[in-house]
């Protein structure tokens, strides 16, 4: 193989004893040849998402691996914070977009490599967009979009006599990182457990009673959420219209303040700058190490999954290195009616005389769904009709009402297909409406 | 950038780690040197991992060129600075990543090194060693045992990994358990506890005060009746705890139609039946260190927390009464605000007495050693790793904080012993037959990777390069390999077939350097370190092997 310019000799010498040579071990359709390179340096197209913690270590790793044609998309720009994890950045850049930090720093310090940066949201772009990939590698802090890219690779599948085609079937390696602890896991889209199979995996957060905060407050954490929740909304102290920003420090002081004449009326000690912002944020603490370990083993995946040269991952591992160091690692099975993965359709069991805010309570409180702000519309003569949705204001206002009706008022009928739309999926979700003769929710 | 500006921009910057080993933790990493030998993939990893973070110092010991090879998987070195110095190139793009960091580098090959001035090792708050001979390691480590430095081997090598740890001893005050029990000694109130839920009369409380009051007081009153009505003994097994459940759940509070009411607070009681009733004890872990020579013989070069440990021995043995320093927190819980904070006040008073016993208790150990009167700084002005020898005097002192956080933690206290280099080796003392053993009984067991890297390092030693390097040297080196390997399993005297196809995927590897494998172990090494260097979290004991083929992995002793 003739050496590329921008190559050098011994470039790739490493790398290529796992590609130009077979072994036991290597996957059952591996055949050592130098085209496999090729097809890395040349051809295999990477998505990564997310520039921070998880994202920085991911291009790395994935650049000295040989992949060249990499797209990496982030919606941030740099923080200070971000700095003693995420070392593509340089004090100079705070402020400026992530993504494009990050794909100038690879793109110079590994020559060839071509990280295109995408200052964007995952969801502003469409399934043509992600087709082209051969594989996604996630390197996200968020549930809802982790369940959005998910519902977006299932979207893709083609389905011929039932069987999934594999040509179809877009990899995602999936990593995340809190602390000390560590998860990663290898998704093949229609064949093994997606996001949403797993959704008990990821519970959900837990906030102070509303009672605690209000009436009987005990810890400092009870203050501030008393100075976020209540106060703030009251007083205004910035303005009409004008919510919290985290990252302003002028609102932290204001709640931080706030916090401490709470505790002190209550003799509650421990309200601290750094806890407060620590709960107005919701900060997860992080650190370089369990990032690189965990962008580590995703990029090892991804590695695999391109080349063969080894069986990837089946299909989750665990890591903890608080004591010790602690690795877990097991196959996750799918779940046979999965909302998303699974084609299986989902049923609403309500009675007619359920008033419609009961299926949005269901939806978002359900373990199953643990929907954020779904959005309802159904066929009726023809015709598509939105019963609800929160999201557009004018919509809302249009039907809010519809929220007290009951199924049957709105001339919902059995069997009808409802679907719902929410920021946890990129297609709506189909259900079908199943009416019972007792509340028989599952 | 002015002082205090500066120390305000570097809490924002390591906000999200300060949140996991505090301000103190922080500057012990501050205050720390590491040294790392050989800047390959892996090394530049580590140091990146403690770069970022604020590691004080570190210094680069290569005596190696930049090759071509090395850059294609290195992050940190520069293609046009191939046949440059790997060490110097190194650290230039290694000190990009944190202009808090210092660092240098020494170019000299580290077997000469360690040959002409062993004495340079000896600053160092860590030595972390890459890609070195059997021989070089051997001597390596035998000067820093000798030195109580703490030494960390970390070997990249095809899809396998592994990492060995070595520290004489190491002590941990802040062990931060995942899963902590709550000290509250409902199975013996101290006087505090007891005079303050005999002050509250649930059968006189009015709905609101009854519903919140309290389970630790519900619980305590409700031990009072049942240990009235069986002799003065707890619930003891699965039937009378769910008896003493039952005793409990007939107090919540009725309507008038006889129908009991929604009381948080007696739900809570009855969930934490089991758990509350565990008697109070010693850890056996904290129970060792007790028993440790080091805590009985005090010496006057003891380090402060053995003298600490012997302080709350003496405690144990005395007041304490068979019990710890009261930890002194308790779990939130459904209550009203103001008996909440009464009831923690009752716990942190305890504490806080207790504590001040324990901290007489050292100043008279201190005395006794011929110590004299510790200068009271605070925490912050003294920060020093308590396992850093190296510092001078100042780590002497012993104040009031550190008695303190030394109570809270006395659950948690942990000491890891760790076996040398020279004793893995050796076959008297060497743990290696142990280890085939295990892997006998499944092959799935990644310490055979162990036995592999072993058998791997004594081709090295016979042939001078590794097997497989070269594509056309694979299958020859094959057998080679595992004649090798026999030649080791002999010498500790086992005989085992390990499977020809680990033997062959050693080969196939060739002592490739794979960047994602180097990256892991980059994480895992450097957070190690970070512990060693804060003496917060348990480091672990003593080899880390890592199956970058199966994402599995696993920790031995040998």
């Amino acid at each position: 193989m003739a050496l590329d310019p921008v190559d050098w000799h011994g470039r790739w010498n490493h790398i290529k004893k796992l590609l130009e040579r077979g072994g036991p071990f290597a996957h059952p359709d591996f055949e050592a040849s130098p085209e496999t390179l090729g097809f890395i340096l040349e051809s295999c197209k990477i998505l990564v998402i997310g520039a921070g913690g998880l994202g920085c270590e991911l291009l790395k790793d994935l650049a000295l691996l040989g992949f060249r044609k990499i797209d990496v998309i982030d919606m941030d720009t740099i923080d200070v914070s971000n700095l003693n994890r995420q070392f593509l950045f340089r004090r100079s850049d705070v402020g400026k977009p992530k993504a494009e930090c990050a794909a100038a720093f690879v793109n110079a310090r590994v020559p060839g490599c071509e990280v295109t940066p995408h200052y964007a949201k995952i969801q502003d772009f469409d399934s043509s967009f992600y087709r082209q990939f051969h594989i996604l590698v996630c390197g996200l802090d968020s549930i809802v979009a982790r369940r959005w890219i998910n519902g977006m690779l299932i979207s893709l599948l083609n389905y011929e006599d039932g069987m999934v085609d594999q040509q179809s079937i877009i990899p995602m390696v999936d990593g995340g990182t809190e602390g000390f602890k560590g998860n990663g896991r290898v998704i093949l889209p229609g064949m093994t457990a997606c996001v949403e199979c797993t959704l008990e995996l990821y519970p959900p957060q837990v906030n102070f009673p509303m009672c605690t905060i209000a009436h009987t407050p005990r810890l400092p954490e009870h203050c501030i959420e008393y100075a976020r929740v209540l106060l703030w909304p009251q007083e205004k102290p910035f303005g009409e219209e004008v919510n919290i920003d985290g990252d302003d420090p002028q609102h932290i002081k204001w709640i931080f303040e706030k916090s401490l004449e709470r505790a002190r009326e209550y003799q509650i000690t421990g309200v601290t700058y750094r806890l407060t912002q620590g709960v107005v944020k919701r900060i997860i603490p992080a650190v370089a190490s369990t990032n690189a370990v965990i962008s580590a083993a995703c990029a090892t995946e991804v590695f695999k999954l391109a080349t063969s040269c080894c069986p990837p991952l089946n299909n989750y591992v665990n890591f903890n290195d608080t004591e010790g160091v602690y690795t877990y690692t097991f196959e996750i099975e799918r779940k046979e009616d999965c909302p998303v993965c699974s084609q299986v359709p989902q049923p609403l069991n309500f009675s007619e005389d359920s008033k419609l805010q009961e299926i949005i309570d269901y939806l978002t409180e359900s373990t199953t769904y643990q929907m954020k702000s779904p959005g309802i519309t159904t066929m009726i003569d023809g015709k598509n009709r939105t019963l609800y949705m929160q999201t557009i204001q004018s919509i809302r206002q249009r039907t809010k009402e519809n929220l007290k009706k009951s199924l049957q008022e709105l001339g919902l009928t059995h069997g009808q297909e409802i679907y719902v739309a929410d920021p946890t999926t990129p297609n709506a979700l189909v259900f079908k409406l199943n009416f019972t003769t007792d509340m028989e929710h599952k | 950038m002015s002082g205090e500006k500066e120390s305000l921009d570097k809490t924002r910057k390591y906000d999200r780690q300060l949140r996991l080993w505090g301000d103190h933790g922080q500057c012990a990493l501050e205050s720390a040197k590491v040294c790392l030998i050989n800047a390959t993939a892996t090394g530049t990893e580590i140091l990146k991992n403690l770069i970022l973070p604020g590691v004080g110092s570190f210094t680069i010991v290569d005596g190696k060129k930049v090759t071509g090879e090395d850059v294609g998987n290195n992050f940190f070195l520069d293609k046009d600075k191939i046949g440059e110095s790997r060490a110097q190139v190194a650290t230039d793009l290694l000190l990009e990543l944190n202009e808090d960091v210092t660092g240098n580098f020494m170019e000299e090959s580290p077997e000469l090194l360690l040959e002409r001035n062993p004495e340079f090792f000896d600053t160092f708050t860590i030595v972390v060693a890459v890609d070195l001979p059997e021989r070089v390691l051997h001597k390596l480590s035998g000067h820093l045992w000798e030195k109580d430095i703490p030494l960390m081997v970390v070997r990249a090598y095809g899809l396998i990994g592994s990492i060995r740890l070595v520290a004489r001893e190491h002590t941990v005050i802040e062990s931060h358990p995942d899963n902590a029990h709550e000290d509250l000694r409902l199975d013996r109130p101290f006087p505090g506890l007891t005079q303050y839920c005999d002050s509250l009369d649930l059968s006189t409380m009015k709905k609101k005060d009854h519903s919140h009051t309290p389970w630790l007081v519900i619980i305590f009153k409700y031990l009072q009746i049942w240990k009235e009505q069986h002799g003065g003994a707890a619930p003891k097994n699965y039937k009378e705890k769910n008896e003493f459940k039952k005793l409990i759940q007939q107090g919540v509070l009725r309507n008038e139609e006889g129908v009991p009411e929604v009381e948080e607070n007696f739900d809570e009681a009855i969930n934490n039946v089991n758990v509350s009733l565990v008697p109070t004890s010693i850890p056996s872990a904290v129970q060792n260190i007790f028993n440790d020579s080091e805590c009985v013989n005090l010496q006057p070069e003891s380090k402060p927390f053995w003298i600490l440990a012997r302080a709350v021995k003496d405690f144990v043995e005395s007041v304490g009464e068979g019990a710890l320093p009261l930890r002194g927190t308790i779990p939130d819980m459904t209550a009203d605000s103001e008996r909440y904070i009464q009831l923690q006040q009752v716990y942190r008073q305890q504490a806080a007495v207790e504590a001040e016993w324990v901290a007489n208790r050292v100043q008279q150990l201190l005395q006794s050693l011929g110590k004299g009167e510790p200068v009271p700084t605070d925490m912050k002005s003294r920060c020093q790793s308590q396992n850093n020898n190296n510092i001078a005097s100042s780590k002497d002192t012993i104040t009031e904080a550190d008695v303190k956080l030394f109570c809270r933690n006395a659950s948690f206290l942990r000491v890891l012993q760790y076996r040398s280099i020279a004793q893995e080796y050796d076959p008297a003392t060497a743990k290696i037959g142990e280890l085939v053993g295990n892997i006998e009984e499944s092959d799935e067991d990644d310490a055979i990777w162990y036995i592999l890297l072993r058998a791997v390092d004594k081709f090295y030693a016979d042939f001078n390069r590794y097997p497989g390097v070269y594509d056309d040297q694979v299958e020859a080196d094959i057998p080679k390999l595992k004649t090798c390997l026999a030649k080791l399993l002999h010498e500790y005297g086992n005989v085992y077939n390990i499977k020809d196809d680990f033997v062959h995927e050693m080969c196939r590897y060739g002592a490739a350097e794979i960047h994602s494998v180097a990256s892991f172990l980059g994480g895992v090494a450097a957070q190690e370190a970070i512990k060693i260097i804060t003496g917060q979290f348990v480091p672990m004991n003593n080899t880390y092997i890592y199956n970058a083929m199966k994402q599995t992995s696993v920790t031995v002793e040998l």
